[in-house]
């Protein structure tokens, strides 16, 4: 027993004794416990916090005596990207292949959107609107705008539609395939109710399905329909979570689009159950390959642009994405964080919260104390958009320049030119899932030998 | 995803004429179902005793080799009509028998139908490729079931085409997804029900021909379905003597039905019935979710 | 003076390029639109007061995102009449296939015959206006603006209804989440009798119709109402 002279050392000894069960490990025995104390499931933000495999388990082969490399600087290495070449008339030039994903106002603060906006321009490329509508703000300072049609549908109108640079159709997103959109009342400010139509500080309860259309045969007709509304200038994009991908690549093709947005199951969001962001969807790695796939089955690759997201993290994420066959990749968490999100220097604020900086995931409760996923005024003024739009642009620059360093390491003048047989993989299921040999042997589980 | 049509002549007179219209109904439908068509039509009704059964085989199949070995090994071949890859065949020998003679002989042949008077065709491509392939413009009936395929979970090829008959007559045609059909596939199975394919609507049409031979009509074979199959549908079903629609509750897959003194139709789409003489002045509808819309001869 | 459009001889591409934002400024231009045979996205994305009449029944979308334009549907329409209207005024003398008036921000959109189901779906601002029945699900989700139904509604009326206010003159075959009947003032018939008096309506009288709105108790979560999720 530990007695009061002693007692650290001896609650080290009693802890060295006491041995963790795999099935009931502590965070799973406090869930069960807060389920108990509040009857309601746990909603939190951010994307799936389990390791799966993915980018981190590919590696690249680089330069050797058959294949030589680029000099940096010098010998140059392209990363512009044109998405929406099939149909529309005016489609979307970026000068770098990562965009920034559908993140909504309301999720985020007018200060948060403002600087994605910025910082994207800077960077030369595009963010999308979200939930919610679209801002003014956002509109302002994003050069290039995306512009989201979502289950809800709130706030879309035909002027928004005519601003936009492009459309994007959301069917679903990798943290929850099949889900809706998800905001709590805190967050449910006198700007957010006004643009959504709803009343202020109730929760706002989703459709998961659109209300117009069911199924990719209506689809076909309601893009036309959004093609004849905007003359057939802006490209259509559709925005699908990782689920059957193979078929839905195909669809999405099949419907109309002019860019298949494809968002794996590490894809984050700013409200959902836990258990749908953990236990629905697939990872982005196997996704990627099927949509690919798919693209290239009907012949359709590069002719419909392919963007994926989904834990995309650095610029190794981005070139081996590319070298799989995505046409660009699109950040979100990774951009929140790029803005301040999780930032050390709030650490006190955080402890507050029950939480610590690189752990704080209760964006629903619109709380933060940096200012980004909140709807607090006083929270979002501590918020400093042209410094955030500064950073986001400079951590855009690295993703450019890694996937540039990588892709000249592999003997490639444009970012595109990477191909999967530069890659290999360091276990069998991320062999499998993206269709590359495990390292150092000829084989693809499933197919070859070794 | 798709596009389905279905044409019944009311007035005898109407007959001569139905594939004339049921072929600009089944191209109207070419944007909801550009991977494939195909469609039953009902006609040429055969004698007491003797069975109609319709053939599939794959590219580059020698007919005429099939041809003599069916002479040779059955008397009682009353007819035989080749159409591409599909032939016709009257007969009055037992199904049963002519089938396992087929299964062993020729498995690469399917059998798309047997009945009185049906008769299914289907291939890959547009719908207005079908229709020429098989001058559906110029066919008589008493009645037709089409429909164009947008491929969703499983592959584009002929054998996944609709219409699926799995019974006497019988064939079925659908517009959505199913959701529960792999664990039915199997149980269907175990009751002796034979699938071709792994595609949502064969099971449907699998799960009716159970029913009807456990002695449901068909009225209760599809009250039935509503509750045993899960997921999105409009169901066009074919008889010998008829047809018969059904939306499932949720009903968010469209349909449209029209109906005037010569003829009955329905379609996914309204523009697929524009056409029909007589359309602007026959009653139109959208079947209610869960019930039960037929008609016969 | 009133210009033809003929289907038969043009594209649905020239329809919209036509009529969406005419040139000229003070004439309300006036449009006959013939030989629609069922054809979907007609006369949508319109930013101007025209009149059109458009002769035949038209298929989905017709005068989706609708501004300012008075359009006429002498016929029957398909999904989505009407969805997503932002003002103006859009009629049709047959009946409406389903959602009809889905997610419209305002306007008043009329319909003479029937419609069918989900009708007036995540409604945010419009009015509706039914002489007939309307089909299960209406106004599921509906969020601002009014719902005057003349015949009977379908199951799950108002499921999950926010602040829009459904009046129904014929039997309801069944109450979605959180939608119940409310009393009817003088404010309400009133509100009734002005809806149906811009509708053209006059066979019907303010007084026969109930009141349903939202229960307003699934606004917060509340552990004991999860069964309506």
């Amino acid at each position: 027993m530990p007695t009061k002279k002693n007692g650290r050392a001896d609650r080290a000894e009693l802890r060295s004794r006491l041995r963790p069960s795999a099935t009931f490990p502590r965070d799973v025995i406090a869930e069960i416990q807060r389920a108990a104390d509040t009857g309601i499931y746990d909603i939190r933000g951010f994307g799936a916090k389990r390791r799966v495999p993915c980018f981190d388990d590919l590696l690249f082969l680089g330069a050797s005596m058959s294949r030589y490399p680029l000099e940096g600087y010098r010998e140059k290495c392209g990363t512009g990207v044109t998405l929406g070449t099939r149909y529309a008339s005016k489609p979307l030039e970026l000068k770098i292949p990562v965009t920034i994903a559908g993140m909504s106002f309301g999720a985020l603060s007018g200060p948060a959107k403002e600087a994605l906006g910025r910082g994207a321009t800077l960077a030369g490329t595009s963010t999308t609107t979200g939930d919610g509508g679209m801002t003014p703000e956002e509109r302002e300072h994003s050069e290039l705008l995306v512009y989201q049609l979502l289950p809800s549908r709130y706030g879309m109108n035909p002027d928004d539609l005519r601003r936009a640079d492009a459309i994007e159709i959301v069917v679903g997103q990798g943290a929850k395939p099949g889900g809706g959109g998800m905001l709590l009342g805190q967050k449910i400010s006198a700007r957010v109710a006004g643009m959504r139509d709803l009343p202020e500080g109730i929760d706002q309860r989703s459709a998961c399905r659109h209300p117009d259309w069911t199924g990719p045969d209506d689809l076909k007709i309601k893009i036309q329909e959004l093609r004849e509304i905007t003359n057939w200038e802006k490209p259509v994009y559709i925005k699908i979570g990782a689920a059957r991908t193979f078929y839905d690549t195909t669809l999405a093709v099949k419907a109309g689009a002019d860019v298949v947005v494809l968002d794996g199951m590490q894809g984050g969001t700013a409200a959902t159950q836990d258990v749908f962001i953990e236990h629905v969807g697939i990872p982005t790695l196997p996704a990627l390959r099927q949509a690919v796939e798919a693209l290239q089955e009907m012949d359709m690759h590069r002719k419909v642009q392919l963007v994926v997201s989904g834990g995309i993290r650095s610029g190794a994420d981005v070139a081996k994405a590319l070298a799989m066959g995505a046409d660009a990749v699109s950040i979100g968490v990774a951009a929140l964080i790029a803005l301040g999100d999780n930032a050390p220097a709030f650490e006190d604020e955080y402890n507050a919260l029950g939480s610590s900086a690189g752990y704080y995931d209760d964006w629903h409760e619109g709380r933060d104390p940096v200012g980004i996923s909140t709807q607090d005024d006083e929270l979002a003024a501590r918020f400093d958009p042209e410094l955030g739009g500064r950073r986001l642009a400079n951590y855009l620059n690295v993703l450019t320049l890694e996937t540039q360093t990588l892709a000249r390491a592999n003997g490639k003048s444009h970012v595109h030119n990477l191909e999967p047989e530069d890659l290999v993989a360091l276990t069998i299921e991320a062999a499998a899932m993206a269709g590359v040999p495990l390292a150092g042997t000829g084989w693809i589980p499933g197919r070859g030998t070794f | 995803m798709c596009g389905i049509v279905g044409l019944f002549a009311k007035n005898p007179d109407f007959e001569a004429e139905l594939g004339e219209h049921f072929a600009l109904m089944l191209r109207e439908m070419t944007d909801r179902g550009p991977d494939s068509a195909g469609f039953a039509v009902y006609r040429d009704a055969v004698p007491f005793g003797q069975i109609k059964l319709t053939l599939l085989a794959p590219e580059g199949f020698f007919w005429p080799d099939f041809e003599a070995a069916l002479h040779s090994a059955f008397d009682g071949i009353e007819r035989f009509a080749l159409h591409g890859n599909h032939a016709v065949v009257v007969t009055g020998v037992w199904l049963a028998d002519l089938a396992e003679w087929l299964r062993a002989g020729f498995p690469q042949l399917r059998v798309l139908s047997s009945g009185g008077a049906i008769e299914i065709y289907k291939e890959k491509g547009l719908p207005e490729r079908v229709i020429e392939h098989f001058n559906v413009a110029a066919m008589s009936a008493t009645h037709a079931l089409g429909h164009t395929r947008m491929a969703t979970e499983s592959a584009v090829t002929t054998e996944h085409s609709h219409p699926f008959s799995t019974g006497e007559d019988l064939c079925l045609v659908h517009n959505g997804s199913l959701s529960n059909h792999n664990r039915l596939r199997r149980e269907l199975e175990k009751r002796g029900v034979r699938f071709a394919t792994d595609n949502d609507s064969e099971v449907a049409a699998g799960y009716f021909t159970w029913r009807l031979r456990e002695g449901d009509t068909l009225e209760q074979a599809l009250a039935r379905g509503m509750h045993d199959l899960d997921g999105f549908y409009t169901f066009a079903i074919g008889t010998r003597d008829g047809f018969a629609v059904l939306r499932d509750p949720i009903a968010c897959k469209p349909a449209v039905i029209a109906e005037c003194d010569d003829w009955v139709a329905m379609a996914s789409e309204y523009r697929a019935i524009a056409m029909l003489p007589g359309a602007a002045s026959a009653k139109s509808w959208e079947p209610e979710p869960g019930r039960i819309y037929s008609w016969s001869h | 003076m009133t210009q033809v459009f003929d289907l038969a001889a043009h594209s649905t591409r020239e329809l919209n390029q036509t009529l969406q934002r005419p040139n000229g400024g003070s004439t309300i231009e006036q449009w006959r639109v013939i030989h629609p045979n069922g054809a979907h996205n007609l006369a949508v994305g319109i930013d101007a007061p025209s009149r059109i009449d458009i002769e035949g029944h038209v298929g989905y979308y017709c005068a989706g995102m609708n501004k300012y334009a008075h359009i006429t549907v002498h016929g029957n329409a398909g999904p989505g009449l009407a969805e997503n209207m932002m003002s103006g005024l859009v009629r049709v003398t047959g009946s409406a296939s389903q959602y009809a008036g889905a997610t419209a921000h305002g306007g008043l959109l009329v319909i003479e015959g029937d419609a069918s189901s989900r009708c007036g779906i995540s409604m945010k601002g419009i009015d509706i206006v039914v002489h007939g029945a309307v089909g299960h699900m209406s106004a599921f989700m509906a969020q601002r603006g009014r719902l005057v139904v003349c015949g009977d509604a379908g199951e799950a009326l108002g499921d999950s209804l926010y602040e829009a206010r459904l009046y129904v003159r014929g039997t309801v075959a069944g109450l979605g989440a959180d939608c119940v009947e409310k009393s009817m003032k003088d404010k309400h018939k009133r509100e009734v009798e002005q809806l149906l008096a811009e509708a053209g309506i006059s066979d019907v009288d303010g007084a026969e119709f109930r009141r349903f709105g939202s229960a307003r108790e699934l606004y917060n979560f509340k552990v004991d109402n999860a069964h309506a999720y």
